[in-house]
């Protein structure tokens, strides 16, 4: 790679926000039709690099230099002119226009009355979408498709613009194995076309499948970058955390107690059916399955979000009939939802009245909610749960993803409830915040609670689970204890091979 | 106020300026006026203005609250309307006190409206309270059958009514003593309750409230109630100062009272805000319409000033979270 010239060069890189530096000279260069993948914990600054790239945040010091010219990219729009394509974890479509309108929105071509070219736009987008393998078309409703199409159409918006640099941010956070592979082709082709790749992804074994180099950042400033043939996922952890992780699965157990919630008959309409397993005080009992096979609809159901059609619920032997989320916690159950920004957290609000929320009704001195027992129960699940925050006043919204997480976990350990329902507990954490939430887990069910895991990772599930509940298509498929799982069973049974159905 | 030295400390002037640009805007007004008319900043005139600013700050305070829990209310100025009628026209019939409860029953029944549709049936609240805002104005118009009312003339200065509009305790007129009572106790709920907290949780983020196990129907339904409680409060203050009443008398006061509320700061989008900031809104509000007539322009003229000023208040608080004073991206 030492021959050609780097398409995109960061310098230096300094980024200040009042009282924070994140990032501190931050160097990073990207060779035409190479995948360069971009690491670090959450607050690393990752995030920040990508937003002084696509024009979004103006650095202190440092320039960035394209095809070996510095440039000033004032704002996105400079950035796209420049050749430089964000691709947000969020995406950011239309959802009421088509596929072509969102493909070429702010540039649609005119004829020469000045109407929209409806013929040339979807002779151009047509012919851009039959280039991604994509099966819809131009007129396509953009809000009637999967994520991963929309995603699709993202990627078909940057080809447009003769994109020099695309910038993945987090692209597999939401998609199934077989969408992944699709993306991958996808990036395979652009890579074979000259187009270079940042992608930024926490999940180690994709970076290891599709990155040709791996950047390193740790608390904004630059780290190393290695060369993703010649490294190993042990060596860019520890230039992530400073440390080696240690990933062998807590094996230590606590003492299994009597059954604290089971389950008989669950149904709820198509969604799931006839769903019914115990878990017992002192466990982990882990539910694995794609994405749609029923798993948080269930969670949803335990915690009074939604009524089932048949079937009963008991907590410690006693049949309960949960009608909303008061009534859940009434009855000792706690949810921690999978997306923490939708259900979990009112970002506006303080890391203290995030925690103290569902039980705020209890810590009152007179009228008045009594400041004092609020910050002791925060100051209690800070240190407890080593919560990175500057102090009790400062916005949820702030924080990083691992710390969010971390609030959230603490506020329903703080109702101190009975079963623990956990929903994608990692989902866009980074790897140290992630052991550490493993642990916790591990930990809540040693000190007696009943914990119920939702994940779509099967290392997680592998390691945090005593039990491994199996579901496709709204089914319960098989059950396994902790000696008998493995990836292979696993992968079988959330598939329905076996079953007379294929995935 | 350790945040505030510290913010100093740093040099961040201009960030302190934006965030609390309304308290900034408030001193320079009162600066500017006071300079340009001798009157402006006398006692009396000091009283008049935040006197007559009471009424549309009583009903700020309920609005606010609407507000914080991410809706709005737009039916306030056509309830004013119809509650003074009704405490007027019923003072005569059934005595004083029994026509004070069964307007604010009948007005408490109105914002249950609003809240169920908006609370349980969970409909727009723009869409909701603008219906209410007309729906209202027939009511009342059935009600007195298109006549103004008044109390009648001989009882006027006897009546133990008149003392919400025209009492004073210690100096002090009684509109002014029962708007800033009850926007004290209007605001400790609001900030320091568990029903305050659940308000701003709704108005934050609904869905993660509802994950809290905060009823969230209930809690916007509630905000409809103590709305059209503080429209209570302030019909009978109107009526009480005016013994009479037109069928249109709050006619606008929607608008000049969500004024006050934006003007403060408190963000339309729900989960912010707060009572203080109503409270110098209105008084803005209020100085402004003074001011500019004591400088001798026409009554008319602070209409425009008034939308010029509000403007400029959601610029800079837009401007303050986006960190520069013009953007070329929203």
């Amino acid at each position: 790679m030492s021959e050609a010239q780097p398409v995109l060069r960061l310098e230096g890189i300094v980024k200040t926000f009042p009282g924070v530096r994140a990032l501190d000279g931050v160097d990073f260069s990207v060779f035409p039709g190479e995948v360069h993948a971009l690491m670090g914990e959450n607050g690393a600054g990752k995030s920040t690099l990508m937003k002084v790239l696509a024009g979004m945040y103006q650095p202190n010091e440092g320039r960035i230099m394209i095809d070996r010219k510095p440039v000033v990219m004032r704002n996105p729009i400079e950035a796209k002119q420049n050749g430089i394509i964000l691709i947000h974890q969020e995406l950011s479509l239309a959802e009421q226009m088509t596929v072509a309108e969102n493909v070429f929105l702010g540039e649609l071509p005119r004829t020469r009355w000045g109407f929209v070219d409806w013929k040339v736009l979807e002779e151009r987008v047509g012919s851009i979408l039959a280039k991604l393998n994509c099966d819809f078309g131009p007129r396509t409703n953009v809000g009637s498709l999967s994520i991963a199409k929309k995603q699709m159409v993202e990627i078909a918006r940057a080809l447009t613009h003769h994109a020099k640099v695309v910038v993945f941010d987090e692209p597999t956070a939401s998609l199934t194995d077989a969408e992944k592979v699709v993306l991958f082709d996808i990036i395979n082709d652009l890579k074979s076309d000259g187009v270079s790749i940042v992608y930024i992804s926490h999940r180690m074994e994709e970076i290891f499948t599709i990155s040709d180099r791996i950047t390193v950042l740790r608390d904004g400033s630059y780290r190393g970058t290695l060369v993703a043939a010649d490294t190993t996922e042990d060596e860019v952890t520890q230039l992530m955390i400073g440390r080696s992780l240690d990933y062998s699965r807590n094996i230590e157990q606590g003492e299994i107690g009597d059954i604290t919630l089971e389950v008989d008959g669950l149904s709820c309409g198509r969604l799931y059916s006839d769903v019914s397993f115990a878990v017992r005080a002192g466990e982990v009992v882990g539910f694995y399955g794609l994405v749609g096979a029923g798993r948080t609809e269930i969670a949803e159901t335990l915690f009074g979000l939604r009524e089932p059609t048949s079937g009963t619920i008991r907590l410690d032997g006693e049949a309960v009939s949960i009608g909303s989320p008061a009534d859940a916690i009434a009855n000792g159950i706690s949810l921690v939802p999978e997306s923490r920004k939708e259900q979990g957290l009112v970002l506006g609000m303080n890391c203290r009245d995030n925690i103290t929320l569902p039980q705020v009704d209890d810590m009152t001195a007179g009228p008045f909610v009594s400041n004092g027992a609020e910050i002791a129960i925060y100051d209690m699940y800070r240190d407890r749960l080593d919560i990175k925050a500057p102090s009790w006043r400062s916005e949820v919204g702030n924080l990083s993803g691992g710390n969010q997480q971390k609030i959230v976990i603490g506020k329903w350990l703080a109702m101190k409830p009975r079963v623990l329902i956990v929903d994608e507990p990692t989902r866009g954490i980074d790897v140290g915040s992630k052991a550490e939430i493993h642990n916790l887990i591990r930990e809540l069910a040693h000190s007696g609670y009943a914990v119920i895991v939702i994940s779509s990772e099967m290392p997680e599930i592998l390691r945090v689970s005593d039990r491994v509940i199996a579901m496709y298509q709204g089914r319960i498929m098989r059950e396994f204890t902790a000696d008998e799982v493995n990836e292979d069973n696993l992968v079988q049974a959330i598939s329905g091979v076996g079953n007379g159905k294929a995935a | 106020m350790a945040g505030f030295v510290e913010r100093m400390r740093n040099g961040d002037i201009k960030s302190l300026i934006a965030r609390n640009g309304i308290f900034v805007a408030f001193v320079a007004f009162m600066i500017a006026f006071g300079i340009g008319s001798d009157r402006f900043l006398t006692f009396d005139n000091l009283e008049s203005v935040v006197r007559s600013s009471a009424m549309i700050g009583i009903m700020a305070l309920g609005v606010t609250i609407v507000v914080i829990s991410g809706n709005l209310d737009l039916s306030v100025g056509s309830m004013l309307s119809f509650g003074t009628v009704m405490v007027v026209n019923l003072h005569d019939k059934i005595g004083p006190g029994p026509a004070i409860l069964v307007m604010m029953i009948c007005v408490l029944l109105l914002g249950a409206v609003n809240g169920f549709l908006i609370g349980f049936v969970r409909l727009n609240s723009l869409i909701v309270t603008l219906g209410m805002l007309s729906a209202i104005q027939g009511l009342t118009l059935i009600y007195s059958g298109g006549k103004n009312v008044d109390v009648n003339p001989s009882t006027q200065d006897t009546t133990w009514f008149r003392v919400f509009g025209r009492g004073e305790v210690a100096g002090i007129d009684m509109p002014i003593i029962i708007f800033f009572a009850l926007a004290s106790f209007v605001g400790f709920i609001i900030a320091f309750t568990p029903y305050g907290r659940r308000v701003y949780a709704v108005g934050g983020n609904p869905t993660a409230a509802v994950f809290s196990g905060i009823r969230r129907n209930r809690v916007v339904f509630s905000t409809y109630i103590v709305s059209a409680f503080c429209v209570g409060i302030a019909s009978i203050i109107l009526g009480s100062r005016v013994m009479g009443s037109q069928n249109n008398v709050g006619q606008g006061y929607e608008l000049l009272v969500l004024a006050s509320v934006i003007l403060g700061g408190t963000s339309l989008l729900g989960g912010s805000g707060s009572i203080l900031k109503t409270v110098i809104g209105v008084l803005i509000l209020g100085f402004i319409q003074n001011g500019l007539l004591l400088l001798g322009y026409p009554y008319f003229a602070q209409w425009i000033v008034t939308w010029i000023v509000i403007i400029l208040a959601v610029w800079l608080d837009v401007a303050a979270k986006r960190g520069r004073l013009l953007s070329p991206i929203a």
